[in-house]
């Protein structure tokens, strides 16, 4: 945790001009899981944490089995099944990799 | 007391030397000011918090003592919660994640020198800025209206017109008219108004059944789950009456006439939601404003346009096509914002593919609920945050089990804002 925190202050000695790892082309956002899963938290928690739905610290087949389910209607629901339509299979795995590798505390 | 030391000794310095307090960046620590303390604000400064590990001071800038939330604020005006179930403190934010909390107000932003003037405070230097100022009530465009809000409450900011509305149908006889006038669109919350004419009506049902509710909107039509709105509505039978293309002209504080463009109405009630545009910070010259209204955004960034280290979150902004005003929505623009804001700071891009998604769940009486949800994914050509087509909807029908998912939501979008 601390080292991301390094980074970020290493990063900012990146100025305009000179080389340095951030001129490197960027495939995608290095956050880009975390934003992803934080767009679940108004329902599910602060990172996961919820008491009623929590998703941190589960298995990530299980999480994609799930949003699966949802998807399919297997797995009744409220409001995910049209949920999970708005995202892809690749921010899905995304986000299920992320929650799957948080700590529970 | 920390807080409060680094405050008066910053007010000191800067006093003598007429500069702008930059102690902040002086500690070579980047430092995000925060303008509102809503569910975008809050929100966006928790997640800097959250995000940086502590990294980036967040200062929060809030003139009110509370947070009062809008979401559950018609179950207070129908007798159902109680309005200390909807309030909140800031406490968390500052003890768990060490916001340092202004009570304040933001009177104006100086772009070019990167500080906010407050009116206690003196000016505030930032790196970043985050507004989130909500919406400014546009009571003068009414008249007779502007000054008797405790009358003529429009109770559209969760708080003391809330307890207001609630007094005055406690108050008003069976047989009585509870009379509502819907601006036109965009306004906060597009389905909140069709709620409240259902909770209203609950409540007039149970004890005043002699009741009318009169919605007097000036739309055309109902704006948000139009369907399900009008399947609500005739649960009621004919004690509530819609009616369409009513534009509010005047209101009579003394006699609680309203005389709107074809009609002229006499309430027992009188809740007029006047049209609103963005909270007063945002139109006072600084920021780049759409039809003079709303704040002009680049949606990566949340950037207002032409002005670097300036964002604008939630209501206020001009927003993108499908995208409604509401506070689940400026909770998610305020992770787009702080995970930007964090990237320019540590020399990256912003990310190139933000996601949001909205959920807005309406009552329709003391237990059954109904929802519309959407994703908003970004599309690199227009520009913009458009609704992914063949995702979201709508519920069936109104049930009790999302009754009780409306209110789960609540607790979760609450601690998420505020905790």
């Amino acid at each position: 945790m601390r080292t991301a925190l390094l980074a970020s202050v290493l990063a900012l000695a990146c100025t305009p001009g000179v080389a340095c790892a951030q001129d490197a082309p960027q495939p995608q956002d290095p956050h880009l899981a975390r934003n992803l899963a934080a767009t679940c938290a108004n329902c599910h928690g602060t990172g996961g944490r919820s008491v009623y739905e929590p998703l941190v610290g589960q298995p990530r087949v299980k999480l994609l089995q799930t949003l699966d389910d949802f998807r399919t209607g297997e797995h009744e629901a409220t409001i995910m099944h049209q949920i999970v339509r708005g995202y892809s299979d690749a921010q899905l795995e995304l986000i299920a990799d992320w929650f799957s590798g948080q700590q529970k505390n | 007391m920390q807080r409060r030391n680094f405050l008066h000794a910053c007010t000191a310095a800067t006093a003598a030397l007429a500069l702008p307090c930059r102690a902040f960046a002086a500690s070579a620590r980047p430092h995000v000011v925060v303008v509102g303390g809503g569910f975008g604000g809050a929100t966006a400064a928790k997640y800097l918090r959250m995000w940086s590990e502590g990294g980036v001071d967040v200062t929060l800038i809030e003139r009110e003592q509370a947070f009062v939330s809008c979401p559950i604020s018609n179950l207070v005006i129908a007798g159902l919660q109680r309005m200390e179930q909807i309030t909140f403190g800031y406490d968390l934010l500052q003890s768990q994640w060490g916001v340092r909390l202004m009570s304040d107000e933001a009177t104006a932003i100086d772009p070019d020198r990167r500080v906010v003037r407050t009116a206690r405070n003196g000016e505030i230097a930032y790196d970043d800025l985050v507004v989130a100022p909500g919406v400014e009530i546009l009571s003068a465009g009414i008249d007779g209206l502007a000054g008797h809000e405790d009358r003529i409450p429009h109770a559209w900011k969760a708080g003391a017109q809330t307890a207001t509305l609630r007094r005055q149908l406690e108050a008003m006889p069976d047989g009585g008219v509870f009379a509502m006038s819907i601006p036109r669109m965009p306004y906060r919350c597009p389905p909140g108004p069709y709620e409240r004419a259902c909770m209203v009506a609950h409540y007039l049902r149970t004890h005043k059944p002699r009741s009318k509710v009169l919605v007097l909107d000036a739309n055309a039509d109902i704006v948000a789950k139009k369907a399900l709105f009008q399947q609500a509505f005739a649960r009621y039978g004919d004690m509530i009456e819609y009616r369409p293309n009513s534009t509010l002209l005047a209101v009579d504080a003394a006699t609680l006439e309203a005389e709107f463009e074809f009609e002229r109405v006499r309430a027992d009630v009188l809740n007029v939601i006047p049209p609103m545009r963005a909270g007063r910070i945002a139109t006072l010259g600084s920021l780049p404003l759409i039809n003079d209204a709303w704040v002009d955004v680049d949606w990566l960034t949340l950037g207002a346009k032409g002005l670097p280290g300036v964002h604008v979150i939630g209501d206020a902004i001009f927003p993108a096509p499908g995208m409604p005003k509401s506070g689940h929505m400026a909770n998610q623009h305020a992770k787009v914002v702080a995970a930007a804001i964090l990237n320019a700071l540590a020399g990256l891009p912003p990310n190139p593919t933000p996601v949001v998604m909205n959920t807005c769940y309406s009552f329709v009486d003391d237990r059954a609920a109904m929802h519309v949800v959407s994703v908003h994914q970004y599309d690199a050509d227009k520009g913009q945050l458009l609704a992914v087509e063949g995702a979201g909807g709508l519920s069936a029908a109104p049930s009790d089990a999302e009754g009780r998912a409306a209110l789960q939501w609540a607790h979760h979008i609450w601690a998420d804002t505020l905790g």
